[in-house]
């Protein structure tokens, strides 16, 4: 039996950029001037590729956790994110339209410190909401070229749907501590974070904080102190989860992994991300406490009622096996902004958006909701007027191929036109049920492409407008790995 | 049941710059070259012209739109002068233009110009165009030699060839087009170069190296034409007449079903068979005389060879290499150097291949001149394989 009133977590997704630069190959290019840095070079980082931003990973994240299910049931979506990447413009709306929420889904967004990613979930938890809530968390970090934050920072995203019933692990309460401890911060319009030393935030800062809040939390929840408890902390630096599961008595084991090896630190996604590996560890039974230190801290607690479902989603571990070595650092740097290439006049052309097309067809450029025809049966991208095959007009019912099934049946390497990853790699992209259509090809490893290559849907950047700053996404095809 | 254009139309004049980086010219300067050379060639004063096509397809680089830049060069005053605009094709849309204006009666004669002047936009290739409003939000900007360059991964994975076969194929179409164009004095690249030179070029898109691809170049191509009795009556003896013009464009069929394999053009192959019907020909390979074709890359001459039937599908490939279409071939296929090496202004190119019949047609043609021609066939591709416009002109001695 279901009980209603419990509220908790039902469904998870991840997304990990793909791309992951490796420590020593940023520790190597700054060697002449910060040889200090090799102590950090250990492992990898995540970067988002030039086209990836906080809308695309939230989508990926999103996507991964409705796997099996539809985005009707939702009531409310919301954007955690501190490196959204507009200011005034609801990007959550973006982000659910792409989802495919109904537009009479709440859209919103937490913001303005890494504790957003927790509070949104805390808020979600709490929320007299009746139906199903979504929490997509995503942050694109970047680092002073230099600078302890460039090694350790990384991308990725986080989503949770929360919702009562039946739920995967269930919400026992959280607790909220404001202090104006200024461990870091990052002025509106400025790129970089700014962080005081590490000593004083670990010893001053989380050591007398956050043990604190948890243990108020654990008490008033009442769990018992025999219970299996797994523990995870995001924005307290390296190894302060450690000291803090010490100070707790939590073992050593029961730590969840803080990811530096694999992604780095992704700021408001990282306590969602922290929650995932969690739901992809514990047992029935067991207690989960993650808690997000940013002046002052939001700690949550969840009991996980269940043994995560078999579903095709992807997931934290999924989205980690799913890489792509980097050793060249100046791609980072490209990517991410801090060097200016020569891309020569090609890289001039002006991509401006045309929003009153962009809003007739947004349901084709941003759900990929071709049509199917109701005559012939074709289905096919882009949707106009007349089915491509039978020429029957008006004839066609939307039909999303985000999720479909997908093949190369043509393919180039281009590396005469622009982009700032060459060479572009496009061609005919071939849908099981049918459709066809010309797309980029991204995230192509060193198996390069064949005529037949499997292929799946991405949603990403598709042009940046370097005059007014309104970036055109739509979806590109990348191997099915 | 119609009944096609077919010996309706006579060329009695033509003209075409030198192609290549003409620095010293702009539009104004290119169509003042060609059209002074047709006018001279017809024997005709300006003012008898009734009618004026212009195609020119890249605006932004050019003099823009409208047929009033041509009008004004030429000083073409109070006649009625149309710009068409097809991609690649455009120069073969004006053609089209002026023969059915005769042909109907509209005009008696009619001025049919293309030009374009690429060298203007500071780097080479072709300028990028936005693809409408809607398109631009889907449509990846990919450059031309990546929309042909997949024709040779559909034609790789349909016959079952070897990327190095293949690639030493399309090398051979270019090979031949260079010692092609080191016999025309007006061509942009008169140069012959050597087989590994080209199998050994920097990649544009895979497979295309630097010399799978064209020249791309200024340069404007004219043709004066009327009725083939007009023609006599103006004192022309043995006419070169239009044998067929037709056109395929696109519908979304081949990028938007699953029809299609990548391994040929389908424009090419309908705009084909109407054109042969045209003109009542049964036996391409053995009645044309010449092809000019629309080698923008390598790999699309050697796909065009099958789509034209004059190679079996998935035997272009060793036609090629056994020499087939070089000049001393069973069927010459670009003897001008082809816009590999003649050089791709694209509003003049499809002026340019029938100019190239005319004067071999005429027996005008210099170092190059073939044997007792009779009949040529000239044919454009704008666009990209799955997406495009495929023109065909075929010209010919009057009453073959």
């Amino acid at each position: 039996m279901t009980d209603s009133r419990v509220v908790g977590i039902k469904a998870f997704g991840a997304y990990v950029p793909r791309h992951r630069m490796q420590r020593a190959a940023i520790a190597a290019a700054h060697a002449w001037a910060f040889p200090g840095l090799k102590g950090l070079a250990k492992g990898e980082r995540s970067m988002c590729s030039w086209d990836e931003d906080v809308i695309t990973m939230a989508v990926e994240a999103g996507r991964d956790c409705l796997r099996g299910s539809s985005a009707d049931a939702l009531q409310q979506l919301t954007l955690a994110s501190t490196t959204a990447p507009y200011a005034d413009l609801n990007n959550a709306v973006l982000i659910g339209s792409v989802l495919g929420v109904s537009t009479d889904c709440s859209a919103n967004e937490f913001a303005g410190s890494t504790r957003a990613g927790l509070s949104a979930v805390i808020a979600a938890c709490e929320s007299g909401i009746d139906g199903d809530r979504m929490v997509v968390a995503a942050d694109a970090r970047t680092g002073k070229p230099g600078s302890t934050q460039e090694m350790q920072y990384g991308c990725g995203a986080g989503a949770l749907t929360l919702g009562s019933g039946d739920v995967l692990a269930k919400f026992l309460g959280a607790e909220t501590l404001s202090v104006p401890f200024v461990s870091s911060f990052r002025k509106s319009g400025e790129r970089f974070d700014y962080g005081w030393e590490e000593r004083w935030i670990r010893d001053e800062g989380v050591a007398k904080i956050i043990p604190a809040a948890v243990r108020r939390l654990l008490d008033q929840a009442g769990v018992a102190k025999d219970r299996t408890l797994w523990f995870g902390m995001s924005g307290g630096g390296i190894a302060s989860d450690k000291l803090v599961a010490k100070t707790l008595g939590i073992a050593p084991e029961k730590i969840l992994p803080d990811l530096q090896g694999q992604v780095g630190d992704t700021g408001a996604a990282q306590p969602l991300l922290l929650l995932i590996a969690a739901l992809e560890r514990a047992a029935p039974g067991d207690v989960i406490v993650v808690t997000s230190f940013a002046q002052g801290c939001e700690v949550i607690a969840f009991e996980m009622q269940q043994s995560q479902p078999a579903t095709p989603r992807r997931g934290l571990a999924g989205s980690i096996a799913r890489r792509i070595e980097e050793t060249a650092y100046l791609k980072l740097l490209s990517f991410d902004g801090h060097v200016e290439l020569d891309w020569g006049m090609r890289g001039e052309t002006d991509n401006k958006t045309a929003l009153t097309q962009l809003y007739r067809s947004s349901r084709q450029v941003l759900g990929f909701a071709g049509g199917k025809c109701s005559q012939c049966g074709a289905v096919q991208f882009p949707r106009l007027p007349a089915c491509v095959n039978c020429s029957a007009v008006d004839s066609q019912a939307e039909y999303a191929l985000a999720d479909e099934p997908a093949k190369v049946a043509t393919y180039t390497a281009d590396w005469l036109m622009y982009t700032p990853a060459p060479p572009l790699y496009v061609g005919l992209v071939q849908f099981d049920v049918g459709a066809r259509l010309l797309m980029e090809i991204v995230g192509v490893g060193s198996a390069g492409l064949e005529v037949g290559t499997p292929l799946e849907m991405s949603f990403r950047i598709k042009e940046r407008d370097r005059m007014r700053h309104f970036d055109r996404y739509f979806w590109k095809a990348t191997p099915t790995v | 049941m119609a009944s096609g254009i077919k010996d309706k139309v006579a060329i009695i004049g033509m003209g075409c710059s030198r192609f290549g980086e003409r620095w010293d010219s702009g539009t104004e300067e290119l169509v003042t070259e060609a059209f002074g050379e047709a006018l001279r060639d017809a024997g005709i004063d300006r003012k008898q012209i009734g009618a004026a096509w212009y195609g020119s397809a890249a605006d932004r680089v050019n003099v823009g739109n409208s047929a009033i830049p041509l009008s004004t060069a030429l000083r073409l005053e109070g006649i009625p002068v149309t710009r068409v605009e097809n991609m690649c094709a455009t120069g073969t849309e004006a053609l089209r233009g002026a023969t059915y204006a005769v042909a109907s009666g509209a005009v008696d004669i009619a001025l049919a110009i293309g030009a374009e002047k690429l060298k203007d936009t500071g780097y080479g290739g072709l300028p990028v165009p936005s693809k409408g409003t809607f398109n631009d939000l889907w449509m990846p900007y990919s450059s031309a030699p990546a929309g042909f360059a997949q024709l040779a991964a559909g034609y790789r994975a349909k016959h079952g060839i070897s990327k190095e076969d293949l690639k030493q194929a399309i090398g051979r179409v270019s090979w031949k087009s260079h010692q092609n164009g080191a016999k025309n004095p007006k061509a942009h690249l008169q140069k012959a170069v050597s087989m590994e030179t080209i199998l050994n070029a920097p990649m544009i898109a895979e497979p295309l190296g630097v010399f799978d691809c064209c020249g791309v170049s200024d340069g404007a191509a004219c043709a004066i034409v009327t009725t083939p009795e007009i023609a006599r009556a103006l004192g022309k003896r043995d006419l070169i007449t239009i044998k067929a013009l037709q056109l395929s464009a696109s519908a979304g069929r081949e990028w938007g079903t699953a029809e299609w394999d990548g391994s040929y053009v389908p424009n090419t192959r309908n705009a084909a068979q109407a054109a042969y019907k045209e003109a009542g020909i049964t036996n391409p390979r053995k009645e044309l005389s010449a092809l000019e074709v629309h080698d923008c890359f390598s790999i699309t001459e050697l796909v065009t060879m099958e789509d034209l039937g004059v190679s079996e599908d998935g035997k272009a490939w060793r036609d090629v290499l056994d020499g087939v279409f070089d000049a001393d071939g069973v069927i010459p296929c670009q003897i001008d150097g082809g816009l590999k090496c003649f050089g791709h202004p694209v509003g003049a190119s499809g002026l340019r291949m029938v100019y190239e019949h005319y004067l071999q047609l005429q027996g005008r043609a210099g170092a190059r001149q073939l044997k007792d021609p009779q009949m040529g066939l000239s044919h454009n591709l704008g666009g990209v394989p799955y997406n495009g416009i495929c023109a065909i002109s075929i010209v010919g001695l009057e009453g073959r």
